[in-house]
């Protein structure tokens, strides 16, 4: 060991960063790495075993008794997705439904929040800078607060002094699809602004004005040079507002009414486990069903997602 | 092609900033003008309003038989070359230069013609498929300078486009560039805060200060009849030699006096500058330039009727083919805001000589190298008194300047 010390010391780097970033490559550092994660993984694992498990299995034995006595059985995911009794089954046309919420609620604030960043950020107007403010604040604002203004929105119209300033949407069945996209829309707009303004006028300005003695306007300057460029911004909050979208129960049982024609699958899943919480076997594989969406589009994006975040927070 | 006129164009920045006050100036069809003057002067203002990037406060401007104040810059038919190059990041060489000719509804046989002459003329054949960041600056430059061949607009507008460059690139780029309007003839104007870009480049070049015009004029001509302190200072690298000295006629006839040294001024000098007479006896300011100085032995007998001054060498700095021997003369350094503005050129913390020859002013000699000039030598130099340059001590002017006459 002694000999090897003093070669140690003469590689030592010499900034602080340079440390930390040696140490935490080391086999130790790793080694550690590879222990929490799995201790992190072990309960999913658990939960994907136990989602194949028999239900008196389930019921009477932990999930790591599999080991000892291996049974394994369909019998939970044919009932989650297909069955027909009140409770359980028929998850496959929730799934449907959420991604019939899901999608248009990533592309409407994606397109809405592309537009108005670049707005705020390459184009001059009176009071920009406020509009951006106002929008940055809103953040603030929990959105259980705008749940009740924005039912009444939706079911009485804006209404000031007896005139009738929007009259009420009054949405029925498949229609109230519009309801849970317009609230998404609107909850997620200040985030996404937010955080596309910041990457967006991050580039060079000077390009801008190259593309405009081109000859481009400002549509083409969003559409030729802006848009390739903030790219990974705008994959990084697609997949964030997605998670969100995909795992939210609160906005859409809300909006949607909660019936089986417009509800998404996270409607279903809570109310899977049986009026009286007696068939909660079959929650682990429900819990499977809803994650293998997120999970492909994860791993599909999470190139971008990575590079995303870390090239909004330092330019370049 | 077309000329640009400038008519009173002014450019008030919010807050109350005059960027460009007043700007006439008319750039002819086809000549290469160059902007010229230390940062904050405006010179890149000037431009972008040209360009259409700056709305204009007042004034107007005219580029060929339109005014175009208010059009945007696509309907302008000018191609701009920017500092940074400005390319897209995203896209290749090719599609860099065919971007501008695309959103124009060119056809595809016209685009890639003049991609592939603009290519060829600048030598980015084989860069055609590659993308920016895969290019030295030299060449992104190049593709920079293609994109607006490409347009053949009726306006070349460059924004200090060679200051990117490492010093030996740059050389070379301003030969081509020299070439290339040579070759295109399209008007050019052309911004930069090095002079020595200013000379090479320009058929005419205009001198801003704090967003005045200062003096339009022939490189040549500028440096030989500088209308004023801050242009003779601002022009000729080492600047103009600056010193509070008296105008005398005695029974030897006419000289100026300064610092123990008295130098016979020429009756030519008289006739050339009109209202010199009425400045005898009083004080003026005496600018020398130092290429105007000359070893006393090396320039043996060339120098006939030159006067001769004799100094002690500071410091030599030798160049190979001439020598710059700074000096002092006892004379306080001329503190004129037109001087200092012109040697602070931007920096406004850094004052340019170092405060070692206390009241003395320092200044330069710029001499053969034939003669062998050691520092703390006595050195006989002489100076070609049909060259002096007068000022007036209050308002900064050349005295004599045509463009003075009467101010």
């Amino acid at each position: 060991m002694t000999t090897i010390a003093p070669s140690v010391a003469r590689t030592q780097p010499k900034t602080a960063a340079g440390r930390v970033r040696k140490r935490l490559s080391g086999r130790v550092a790793s080694l550690i790495a590879v222990v929490i994660a799995l201790l992190w993984t072990t309960p999913t694992f658990g939960l994907f075993l136990s989602s194949f498990r028999p239900e008196d299995d389930i019921k009477q034995t932990g999930w790591w008794t599999f080991f000892s006595n291996p049974q394994l059985t369909l019998e939970n995911y044919r009932e989650v997705l297909f069955g027909s009794s009140s409770s359980s089954g028929r998850l496959a046309s929730f799934l449907i439904n959420s991604v019939v919420i899901t999608i248009p609620s990533v592309l409407f604030p994606l397109a809405l929040a592309t537009f108005a960043a670049y707005a705020l950020s390459w184009t001059r107007f009176r009071g920009r800078d406020w509009v951006y403010i106002g929008i940055f604040a809103l953040q603030v604002v929990p959105l259980q607060m705008a749940l009740v203004p924005l039912l009444s929105f939706f079911s009485q119209g804006v209404e000031v002094f007896g005139i009738t300033l929007m009259p009420a949407w009054n949405l029925e069945g498949s229609g109230q699809f519009i309801q849970v996209w317009f609230a998404h829309t609107c909850f997620a707009l200040p985030l996404g602004v937010f955080l596309i303004h910041n990457f967006m006028s991050e580039l060079p300005g000077e390009l801008m004005e190259a593309a405009r003695v081109d000859g481009a306007t400002h549509g083409t300057i969003l559409r030729k040079v802006v848009l390739p460029l903030v790219a990974p911004a705008l994959a990084a909050f697609g997949i964030f507002q997605f998670l969100w979208v995909w795992n939210d129960l609160l906005v859409a049982l809300i909006f949607s009414g909660g019936t089986a024609e417009t509800a998404p699958m996270t409607v279903r899943l809570a109310q899977m486990a049986g009026t009286r919480g007696n068939e909660w076997q079959r929650l682990t594989s429900g819990a499977f069903v809803s994650m293998i969406i997120p999970l492909i589009v994860f791993l599909s994006m999470q190139r971008y997602f990575v590079r995303g975040l870390l090239a909004g927070s330092v330019k370049g | 092609m077309a000329s640009i006129v400038l008519n009173n164009v002014d450019k008030i920045y919010a807050g109350g900033v005059k960027a460009v006050n007043g700007l006439n100036l008319e750039i002819k069809d086809g000549e290469f003008m160059v902007l010229v003057g230390p940062s904050g002067c405006g010179k890149s203002t000037a431009l972008r309003m040209i360009a259409g990037l700056e709305d204009i406060s007042g004034g107007e401007i005219v580029i060929g038989d339109r005014v175009v104040n208010h059009l945007p810059p696509k309907d302008r038919d000018i191609a701009m070359v920017f500092q940074n190059y400005a390319l897209y990041p995203h896209m290749t060489v090719e599609e860099n230069l065919a971007f501008g000719l695309k959103l124009r509804k060119m056809s595809k046989p016209e685009i890639a013609k003049r991609v592939n002459e603009a290519a060829k003329m600048l030598g980015l054949e084989q860069y055609l498929k590659r993308k920016p960041a895969a290019l030295s600056g030299g060449q992104r430059q190049r593709v920079a300078m293609g994109r607006a061949i490409v347009r053949e607009p009726q306006a070349f507008l460059m924004d200090e486009p060679l200051s990117n460059l490492d010093a030996k690139l740059r050389v070379s780029m301003r030969a081509s560039l020299n070439q290339l309007h040579e070759r295109l003839g399209v008007t050019t104007v052309y911004v930069t805060h090095d002079q020595v870009e200013a000379m090479t480049l320009g058929d005419r070049v205009c001198v801003l200060r704090d967003g005045i015009l200062q003096q339009v004029d022939t490189p040549q001509n500028l440096f030989d009849k500088p209308v004023n302190l801050f242009v003779a200072g601002f022009m000729g690298s080492p600047s103009m030699n600056f010193t509070y000295a008296e105008l005398v006629r005695d029974g030897a006839g006419a000289a100026v006096a300064f610092a123990g040294y008295k130098l016979p001024v020429p009756d030519t000098a008289f006739a050339e500058k009109a209202g010199l007479e009425r400045y005898i006896g009083k004080r003026i300011i005496l600018g020398i330039r130092p290429s105007d100085f000359e070893d006393a032995v090396a320039a043996n007998g060339a120098s006939a009727g030159w006067a001769r001054v004799p100094v002690k060498a500071n410091v030599t700095e030798e160049l190979g083919s001439e020598i710059n021997v700074l000096f002092t003369i006892d004379a306080p350094p001329v503190e004129h805001k037109d001087t200092v503005a012109a040697a602070n050129d931007g920096d406004e913390e850094e004052a340019a000589a170092l405060p070692l020859t206390g009241d003395k002013s320092l200044w330069t000699a710029r001499v053969n190298a034939r003669s062998h000039v050691r520092p703390g030598q006595n050195i006989e130099l002489v100076v070609d008194t049909h060259n002096l340059h007068f000022f007036d001590v209050e308002s900064g002017l050349s005295i004599g300047h045509p463009a003075n006459v009467g101010r």
